[in-house]
């Protein structure tokens, strides 16, 4: 059953084959009890549930601020709020979606819980950091909510110069805010790259690492790169209020373009760190629900690689009309035009994985084919914005809107609800109503095109975005726009109301109810305490589902002081070869 | 890294999640170079800044470098400078297993680090007491240059920032101290100090390039 | 196809606008087809390769070199012909030809002033002529504001501290919207502008009438003129003439009345206090409202001045 690839560094070890126990005693979330052995965890796992709870509450948040913005759109003045208050509203649902929901969303989730078992690791490397992080992001979000009562912030998300030394509002309080939240995504970073460099277990080389681990290794690298620059730019935000230091403010010699070339070094990278996550999870379960191996694993691995490289970049096609230098212009967006090169690979290497597979549509493989859809939207529309011609007329239009919510939420919500879908009877133990999965899931779908399709057309018209006012003309748009996100509410609302039901009358769910061949599915559901009481030994990739599935449930032999806890299955010692 | 099993016994720093304390060790050791790049990208945030407006005003940064007490910037250099040695030393002296020595070399790199901030009080308050404030507290005449203001926000932005990272530098040493006192470190494990030396060596480097970029500008 | 063209897209009415929709029709119909083409082979694949049991062995396909190095290839040639085609077209839109009229713009909080050689000078009109370049040379007395005119398809922030350009020949006669596109607090969206296109002659009739703008025309009233001065300088874009809440403080009724000041000390408004607001706005602010008002310094003179207290005394 080895592989017969003979190669130097080979080595031979004795496994036994670990069955997955199903329905363990003992699991991560029963092991121990009492809100302080949550508050106080350092299980990987608990930990991604405590992001889980967090995100979930700011994304509904963000989301009802959104529904707010798209009621007073229904008509062209005012309609049940003042212009402050909306300048406001867009303000914070911004920011709350941004760093509170996208930025964690996928990593300190899914990443979290996942990463550390596909590499057959008990935890990630510092799990005290790991707990750090979550206390920093909950400052950092207590602080960005506390803004709200602290006389709001009215300067957009991307807390443009000068406007934002000159307003009034608690925008130094948001800014440090922002800043501390900037540490929680650091930490997160540098605690997985240590995992992915040093936790692997034997037999997982680089070449079959699983490819979610592989863009959470992309995106921690932006991670630990880019955001202490956003850090250092709040922080002069913070500085130029309190102390009017003028490196940005022009009113004391500064330069507000330096401002913005500083902000978007970090807030284009933050762009990937949102959706390469994202683009993990469509590896994975495009594999497992068409049964077959990923086309193209290097590709896809290399290219989130060159996205994240790429990505520190391109800063400067947010810049086309601020008056900075043609030259300038033509560079970015010749360097723009490449980071699409590799995203259009993956696009085309999933393509190509579900050809000739044994495709599945459960719920999660739903929310990927709508994901293949949005965000080759997405994708092209960028493609028309990197032109630098076509972006005078549309930049800070709606159709710049509609282009990044369509990468946002049609590319990154749509993979992470998957994943949530897809993972979810490992993290919960439960399997949700696939019924209603796949209605809310085609229902999201439904609700996103009627919201986000009409803003295109609109912002091609001509339609300005953060306008509380508009002509006439546009209120047709902007009716259906707004009847479509109240259909996306309800499709979200559904499938929190399916995976929380799960939780109290959905069936047990079986170790490995998807048949992946991925080593987080071959332990229990839920998950147990320290993942493995083995040491996980893999000896073929996770992909590789021309393989038996015994043959990716094998562990050590030997065992290091831990014995294998009653009931476990083991079979009689084997002797495999591996790569060291 | 396969089958490194039952090679150690557990021993007590070993966290459970670890096979061994060569793991432990190599993946503290990685974690802590991973922070310093990120460090070193924040920092590289404001040296764009210095960057940028020292190539649009030249002229300021010559004379308002003139402002700044070259004799205390190289004496603090000099300060630092020993104290990464120092911490060096107490690195070595934990792989040699000589403990007593580790809370010693930890004590005079404290003792300099010390030094350091107050030479860079007295800088401080010497530039308050002429007015030269950040930005638009700034009231000092004595600079024929309309944005003479921003050289010293930045002057102040970073070596504040550098301050900062000295002043938390102290606390981990002392906290290390404090353990070392314990015993808490031999050849064995002696992880923290390693990473915090690491660490130490960073802020040193940092204030290498800064006081030429801000003292020595002809 | 004209109806398609006009529901995506405002009327292109200059030739630079008509070369851009030929390029964004070129990227938008190529991304359709790609659109097509993936939900085609999405549709297709789950149908055709839908699991039919549990026990289905799927093929072990890898990679296959020349397929991958195809698809990166084609479309890297198709963007980097994109990258070439909308950089031409963006000199195109922003060079601007040597003898344009040039037209200085200043942008604040939240209006736009338009100033002409001829010394005429108007608020939120961009009076211009056909046929003939035009280059705006703009400038913001506050925060970063962005000028677009969606029927020429052009737009470029406007910065405070620096100047930034941007020109457009329109062809016909006609009037053309300006939107503020970079966000710039309260009222964002109301700081609209219109472009009217004169014939030639036209336009050199209307620069000779508004030359002398800072005079009284002999033909009206002073509060009259005080009137389209009001009109001109925008000043409506916050104080109302009905009593309704805007921005700044109503104008109706206000002459003669007792006002409540940030300060808590109270003052009546006369001649001399409108004045001084209409000069040095943040003196004497009324409770309730912010420091946002510009000063109108150098903007209008006494005579102006005169004409415009004239008129607020006409608002009981």
């Amino acid at each position: 059953m080895a592989t017969a690839e003979a190669s130097s560094n080979m080595k031979k070890v004795q496994v036994r084959r670990y069955k997955p126990e199903e329905n363990a005693d003992t699991n991560y979330l029963n092991a121990e009890s009492g809100l302080r052995s949550w508050l106080l965890t350092k299980d990987h796992k608990r930990i991604g549930i405590l992001y889980l709870i967090a995100t979930t509450f700011f994304f509904f948040f963000g989301g009802l601020l959104a529904l707010g913005i798209r009621m007073e759109l229904w008509t062209p003045a005012a309609t049940f709020i003042e212009a402050d208050t909306y300048n406001q509203l867009f303000t914070l649902h911004g920011v709350i979606m941004i760093f509170l929901f996208l930025v964690p969303a996928v990593p300190a989730i899914l990443g979290n819980f996942f990463l550390p078992m596909q590499i057959g690791a008990k935890d990630v490397a510092f799990p005290k950091l790991n707990l750090a992080s979550w206390y920093i992001y909950m400052i950092g979000a207590i602080g960005t909510i506390f803004v709200i009562f602290a006389g709001g912030i009215d300067t957009g998300w991307t807390f443009y110069m000068p406007y934002s030394s000159t307003t009034g509002g608690a925008v130094t309080f948001m800014s440090f805010g922002v800043f501390i939240l900037g540490f929680s995504s650091i930490l997160t970073g540098i605690n997985f790259i240590t995992t992915i460099h040093k936790m692997r277990a034997p037999g997982i080389t680089w070449g079959k690492l699983p490819l979610f681990c592989w863009s959470l290794y992309a995106t921690s690298i932006i991670q630990i790169l880019a955001t202490p620059v956003l850090a250092i730019t709040l922080a002069l935000v913070g500085m130029e209020r309190l102390l009017g230091i003028g490196i940005f403010d022009p009113a004391l010699g500064g330069d507000p373009v330096l401002f913005q070339h500083f902000f978007w070094f970090y807030s284009h990278p933050a762009v990937y760190i949102m959706i390469v996550p994202g683009f993990g999870v469509v590896s994975e379960i495009v594999s497992t629900f068409s049964k077959k191996t990923i086309f193209g694993y290097w590709a896809i691995a290399m290219s989130s690689l060159a996205i994240a490289f790429i990505s520190f970049l391109v800063w400067g096609h947010h810049m086309f009309v601020s008056g900075q230098a043609s030259l300038a212009n033509m560079v970015f967006s010749f360097l723009t035009f490449l980071v699409g090169i590799p995203t259009g690979i993956k696009m085309f290497n999933w393509l190509a994985t579900m050809h000739k597979g044994s495709i599945s549509l459960k719920t999660p493989m739903l929310y990927i084919l709508g994901f293949f859809f949005l965000f080759t939207v997405g994708g092209l529309t960028g493609i028309a914005l990197a032109t630098i011609a076509i972006d005078i007329h549309l930049h800070d239009t709606y159709y710049v809107v509609a282009h990044f919510h369509f990468v946002m939420v049609g590319g990154m919500v749509m993979a992470y609800l998957g994943g949530l879908y897809y993972w979810w009877p490992k993290m919960s133990g439960r399997m949700y109503n696939e019924t209603l999965g796949k209605i809310s899931a085609l229902l999201v779908f439904l609700g996103f095109n009627v919201t986000f399709l009409p803003q295109f057309v609109m912002g091609a018209q001509g339609m300005p975005r953060r306008y509380f006012n508009y002509i006439d003309q546009f209120q047709g748009f902007h009716q259906v726009s707004t009847i479509g996100a109240f259909i996306l509410g309800i499709g979200f609302a559904m499938v929190f109301y399916n995976l929380v039901k799960s939780l109290f009358n959905g069936e047990k769910a079986s170790a490995n109810p998807w048949n992946s061949r991925a080593l987080e599915w071959q332990v229990a559901s839920p998950a147990p305490p320290h993942n493995f009481d083995h040491i996980p030994v893999l000896i073929h990739g996770p992909y590789d589902y021309h393989k038996p599935m015994a043959d990716f449930q094998l562990g050590l032999a030997q065992t290091n002081g831990h014995e294998p806890e009653m009931g476990t299955h083991i079979e009689a010692d084997k002797e495999v070869e591996m790569k060291d | 890294m396969a089958n490194k099993t039952s090679t150690h016994a557990h021993p007590k720093h070993l966290y459970h999640h670890f096979i061994d304390s060569e793991q432990q060790f190599s993946a503290a050791k990685m974690g802590m170079w991973i922070f310093l790049g990120t460090e070193i990208l924040m920092f590289g945030g404001l040296f764009a800044a210095y960057i940028i407006y020292r190539a649009w005003y030249p002229e300021l940064f010559t004379m308002a470098s003139h402002e700044l007490n070259t004799i205390w910037g190289a004496v603090n250099t000099v300060v630092l400078i020993g104290s990464s040695l120092t911490v060096a030393m107490a690195i070595k002296s934990a792989q040699l297993n000589q403990k007593r020595n580790i809370a010693i070399n930890l004590g005079i790199t404290i003792a300099l680090a010390c030094v350091f901030m107050v030479i860079k009080y007295f800088e401080y308050t010497h530039k308050f007491h002429l007015g030269i404030y950040p930005g638009e507290f700034y009231t000092f005449d004595g600079i024929e240059h309309p944005k003479a203001n921003i050289f010293f926000s930045l002057y102040y932005l970073m070596t504040g920032l550098h301050g900062i990272h000295v002043t938390i530098g102290i606390g981990l040493m002392s906290w290390l101290l404090w353990r070392s006192l314990k015993g808490d470190y031999d050849s064995e494990y002696y992880t923290p100090v390693e990473i915090t030396g690491l660490y130490w060596h960073l802020v040193d480097i940092i204030w290498i390039f800064l006081f030429p970029l801000f003292y020595l500008i002809d | 196809m004209e109806a398609l063209r006009n529901f995506f897209l405002p009327p292109a009415k200059t030739a630079v606008a008509e070369q851009y929709d030929t390029l964004f029709w070129f990227v938008h119909i190529s991304s359709l087809v790609v659109t097509i083409g993936i939900v085609v082979a999405i549709i297709y694949f789950i149908i055709k390769y839908r699991r039919k049991s549990e026990n289905d062995v799927t093929p072990v396909i890898t990679h296959n070199n020349k397929l991958e190095v195809t698809w990166s290839v084609i479309p890297l040639i198709i963007t980097l012909v994109l990258f070439g085609w909308g950089f031409q077209t963006y000199i195109d839109m922003t060079k601007a030809p040597t003898d344009a009229y040039e037209v200085n713009v200043t942008a604040q909080k939240w209006l736009w002033r338009f100033q002409y050689k001829s010394g005429a000078s108007t608020t939120n009109e961009l009076h211009v002529p056909a046929g003939r370049p035009v280059k705006l040379i703009m400038q913001s007395q506050d925060v970063i504001h962005s000028f677009f005119v969606p029927d020429f398809r052009i737009k470029q922030d406007v910065i405070p501290g620096r100047y930034t350009e941007a020109w457009f020949q329109a062809r016909e006669p006609g009037e053309s919207i300006v939107f503020c596109t970079e966000y710039c607090g309260t009222d964002h969206s109301n700081m609209l502008a219109k472009v009217i296109v004169h014939e030639p002659e036209e336009f050199a009739q209307w620069l000779e009438d508004n030359s002398g703008a800072a005079t009284k025309p002999t033909d009206l009233a002073p509060a009259d003129w005080g009137e389209q001065l009001v009109q001109q300088n925008a000043c409506a874009t916050c104080h109302s003439t009905d009593g309704t809440e805007l921005t700044g403080p109503t104008w109706q009724g206000t002459f003669g009345s007792e006002e409540q000041l940030a300060d808590g000390s109270t003052v009546t408004v006369d001649e001399n206090y409108i004045r001084e607001s209409i000069l040095n706005p943040n003196a004497k602010i009324v409770q309730g409202y912010g420091q946002v008002m510009p000063s109108y310094q150098g903007q209008l003179n006494d005579e102006q001045i005169n004409a415009i207290i004239e008129y607020i005394k006409t608002l009981k």
